[in-house]
């Protein structure tokens, strides 16, 4: 199991690498660092001399090895439109969305996990046909579409939540529906075709045969076997979160990592951009390790060999 | 007497297509999404002769009419106009094209790059399949809105570059696909056979395994089209993707959000044709997984 | 408080299928004594399972049960609550299934799963129940008993799931114990161990049991009575001395004649085969079931069958005199 994990952390920095390589010359190669620096309708000789200064004249890799070794000393650079610390305003931002992340996980499955559960006991009846009618909404609504329907309902008509902005946990209440949406049907599925799957097994019928109360035949004996690929599926979702709350931070002005990345993309802040995806990029490999393990750990069969 | 003869096994027996259609034609929610596709699809081949006026012809004496159930509507502009005093119904339908366009020409790019590439890995596995796997991973890790948005931020926005990078970023699925199937392909008895006989790996490749993933692929070629629609829509919407005055249903549904308070129909139509269209293609694309492969293997 | 345990009469069990209402258990009748072994024996899908499974009210969701009489110790099993059935299961009757490799839950150690009755039924507290699940595994033979509690399923063999499938059953000290084909899944070797166990257990505890079987190999040394069924029915029943000694029924017979008997099968000889298959039990079936196979069968046997029975409480249903 060590050596699994070992291996794992070193091909999730041989990503990461991969990632940090590709993102700083996509980007360099796209636009052009100079020009965002001195700004649109510069003239030839500031740009000549910005990119003298800034060392943007030499070869892109002598470039890329450069700032992967003043990363790798943990210099993030400076943003160039907020004129600070790459680190600080990162980290500012961090844990807005972190908290973002995991209340639209916690209510994707506060949705699917009772939905699927009752449509897979109830297959066929109506209740499943709602839940079906649910996933599939949810799989065909654009999330920014339903963002903006959140609040004409929420902001304008009811006037009950904030419209935009951060600062209180009323701002996170539509992003966290919109966000969590926006998941939720792939974790439905999912648990409804594995409780489906687990109800006929024959381990079923021996708790049922011990007398046990339908509602521990199913959340103890059945959900608990059924929740395994649920795990996997979870780390995914979240890097899925993550994209996702570029578009969702930006509608609602919430001030997180998503939020910052779209200002940065705009504002053409390089240093910014770069590292951002870098730390997306990281938190995924290490969320898709961390459900391996966790997957592991929920199989006995894996984990008491 | 020969004519009855003859007649009696083709009542009986039907082709294998015939069955396949049966098959299809059982799954209702095939049907539907493939039907609702279907209509979609010709409104958008038709738009230039059914649609009422040029979505681009601006009139700002006639802005933000509201469509025909509203009291102030009129048959002659059954959508309503937009902020421009641009046709809606026009510009839905012309947008109709921009996503179609989007969904096919993205699947095409990253079909071809995900499918050689999950070719190559499940065919020749060892060190090949472990770059391929490697290179899905690190794809897998960067969010595509992200990159994508920052690459159109910088190169600047259109319709081909849209398509352009979000091929080029959506070929992971693609990939895994191909690459499980095709290993599972390459155990079987004829692929064997085809190489014990001496057939080269192209033609074993293009002859033997390429069919038989054939179906998965179409499958998973439907899914991400749908994904790809969505993606381009949120690009627009941020302002990153297609540039105005195209009418891409994203772009509408930016433009008008400052009037959402007002006319919140000029975000709702864009917005439930999309849904609309993304809906039908899931629904599709779910009952061709389940007719191809109830196995659930994509 | 009557001699009698289980009582069944008139048992029927339909399953839904597109074809058409499938009779797997078509009108059996039966009881069960206190302390009495009961065999129940028949080929594949002649609804011996389906007629445990029907007791125990754990048919599948396609499957109705419909009974004149269904009681357990006196009590209508056919008008009893959901809750109450509960309250029955696992206590005072348990039951154990065919496959120990897939009834036992991967995700939870065996000890969880053994205390889950007791505590459930006793209201015991977790030390209680271990303490009583140490000495059923100790009684079903199992080596260092606490040790094993903390084990999971896929950590023992098929044999020891099995007897932890039975120590399981025994917790509350149930008055009914059903046991489906408890060794068809084992090694061979092995079959005579467990079977060897529950007739012990059986007789030490005075529980009630019926065990159903395909082997009348087994049936004829632990079985008190014995019902033959075939095609949804009970074509033969009666005490097992009576039954294998004087089998009235052809199909019968023709089961005791596939039994291989130590010094008087000849090594390499051919046993006795059935030919022919089992009818479909889609629709009702006229006559006598078995006719089509039977090699004593006369036009007569498409009428009704009567039930016949000697002083013994030894009844069949075959319309010809002595066919046997």
């Amino acid at each position: 199991m060590i050596g699994y994990i070992l291996k794992r952390l070193g091909l999730a920095l041989l990503v990461a690498l991969a990632v940090s390589a590709i993102t700083f010359f996509l980007l360099r190669l796209s636009g052009d660092v100079a020009l965002a620096i001195a700004g649109e309708g510069a003239q030839k000789e500031d740009l000549d001399l910005i990119r003298k200064t800034y060392g943007l004249d030499r070869p892109l890799v002598v470039q890329y090895v450069d700032w992967l070794w003043q990363t790798l000393q943990g210099d993030f650079g400076t943003s160039l439109y907020f004129k600070t610390d790459v680190s600080r305003l990162v980290l500012d931002k961090l844990p807005t969305t972190i908290i973002l992340g995991f209340t639209a996980l916690g209510f994707a499955l506060l949705i699917a996990i009772p939905l699927g559960v009752l449509a897979a006991v109830y297959a066929n009846s109506w209740i499943d046909r709602l839940a079906l009618a649910i996933a599939v909404v949810g799989q065909a609504l654009p999330n920014f579409f339903f963002a903006l329907i959140l609040v004409m309902v929420f902001s304008i008509t009811l006037r009950w939540l904030p419209v935009s902005g951060s600062g209180t946990w009323l701002h996170f209440i539509m992003p966290t529906i919109a966000l969590g949406y926006y998941v939720a049907p792939a974790f439905m599925r999912l648990i409804r075709a594995g409780m489906i799957e687990v109800l006929s097994a024959d381990y079923i019928r021996t708790a049922r045969a011990k007398g046990l109360p339908t509602h521990k035949v199913i959340f103890k004996h059945a959900l608990r076997n059924a929740v395994v690929p649920v795990v996997a599926l979870t780390a995914v979702q979240l890097g899925f979160l993550l994209g996702g709350s570029v578009v969702i931070e930006t509608i609602f002005a919430l001030d997180g990592l998503g939020y910052l990345a779209y200002q940065s993309i705009t504002y053409k802040d390089f240093p910014v951009m770069q590292v951002i995806v870098l730390l997306l990029s990281i938190l995924y490999v290490l969320l898709t390790l961390a459900s391996d393990i966790a997957n592991a750990w929920l199989d006995p069969r894996i984990r008491v060999a | 007497m020969t004519d009855t003869i003859l007649s009696v096994p083709t009542v009986a027996e039907a082709t294998p297509g015939m069955r396949l259609a049966r098959r299809f034609l059982g799954q209702k929610a095939f049907v539907i999404g493939a039907g609702i596709l279907t209509v979609i699809i010709g409104l958008a081949l038709l738009a230039p002769l059914i649609a009422p006026h040029d979505p681009y012809a601006q009139n700002l004496a006639l802005r933000n009419i509201p469509p025909v159930w509203y009291a102030k509507g009129s048959w002659l502009h059954p959508l309503g106009t937009d902020q421009l005093g641009r046709d809606y119904l026009s510009r839905v339908l012309y947008g109709a094209r921009i996503s179609l366009l989007i969904g096919v020409s993205v699947v095409l790019i990253s079909g071809i790059i995900g499918t050689t590439l999950g070719l190559m890995a499940g065919y020749f596995g060892g060190k090949i399949d472990l770059l391929v796997t490697f290179l899905v991973t690190t794809r897998l890790s960067m969010p595509v809105i992200l990159v994508a948005l920052a690459v159109v931020a910088m190169v600047g926005g259109s319709l081909w570059i849209v398509i352009l990078v979000l091929g080029l970023l959506k070929w992971d699925r693609f990939a895994v696909v191909m690459r499980s199937a095709t290993q599972q392909v390459r155990s079987l008895d004829y692929v064997a056979a085809a190489e014990a006989a001496g057939a080269s790996t192209t033609r074993i490749i293009l002859r033997e395994v390429l069919p038989n993933i054939a179906p998965h692929l179409i499958v998973v070629a439907t899914l991400e089209a749908a994904s790809a629609i969505l993606l381009e829509a949120a690009l627009s919407f941020l302002g990153l993707g297609v540039q105005p005055p195209l009418p891409s249903w994203g772009l509408m549904i930016s433009e008008a959000k400052a009037y959402m308070f007002f006319s919140f129909w000029l975000i709702a139509i864009p917005g439930t044709a999309l849904a609309l269209l993304i809906f039908a293609i899931n629904l599709a694309g779910d009952g061709l997984r389940d007719v191809i492969s109830p196995e659930g293997r994509v | 408080m009557s001699e009698t345990i289980l009582d069944v009469d008139g048992l029927s069990v339909d399953i839904a299928t597109p074809r058409g209402a499938l009779h797997a258990v078509r009108d059996i009748s039966f009881s069960v004594k206190r302390g009495e072994t009961l065999c129940l024996v028949g080929e594949s899908g002649c609804g011996k399972s389906m007629t445990s499974l029907a007791i125990m009210d754990l048919l599948p969701k396609a499957a109705t049960r419909t009974a004149r009489r269904l009681t357990f110790a006196d009590e209508d099993l056919g008008k009893a609550s959901r809750k109450r059935v509960n309250a029955l299961r696992g206590d005072r009757m348990a039951m154990i299934f065919q496959e120990p490799m897939t009834a036992l839950n991967p995700a939870y150690t065996i000890g969880n799963q053994l205390v889950e009755a007791y505590r459930q039924h006793r209201n015991a507290s977790e030390a209680e129940a271990r303490e009583q699940a140490v000495h059923l595994l100790d009684k079903v033979g199992i080596a260092s008993a606490a040790q094993r509690l903390g084990q999971y399923p896929h950590q023992l063999s098929g044999g020891l799931r099995q007897r932890v499938m039975i120590a399981m059953a025994l917790m509350c000290g149930p008055d009914l114990l059903i046991a489906d084909e408890p060794t068809t899944a084992l090694d061979v070797t092995i079959q005579a161990q467990i079977l060897r166990l529950l007739a012990d257990l059986q007789r030490e505890l005075g529980i009630a049991m019926v065990l159903i079987t395909h082997d009348l190999g087994i049936v004829a040394r632990i079985a008190d009575r014995v019902a033959v069924m075939y095609a949804g029915q009970i074509v033969e029943e009666g005490p097992t001395a009576s039954l294998f000694a004087n089998p009235r029924h052809p199909y019968t017979q023709g089961l005791i004649d596939c039994i291989p008997v130590p010094g008087r099968t000849v090594p390499g000889g051919r046993l006795g085969t059935i030919p022919g298959v089992v009818p479909s039990l889609v629709g009702e079936i006229r006559g006598c079931s078995f006719r089509d196979r039977c090699s004593h069968a006369r036009d007569i046997c498409a009428a009704t069958v009567p039930l016949k029975e000697t002083a013994d409480g030894h009844q069949w249903r075959c319309i010809l005199e002595n066919a046997v």
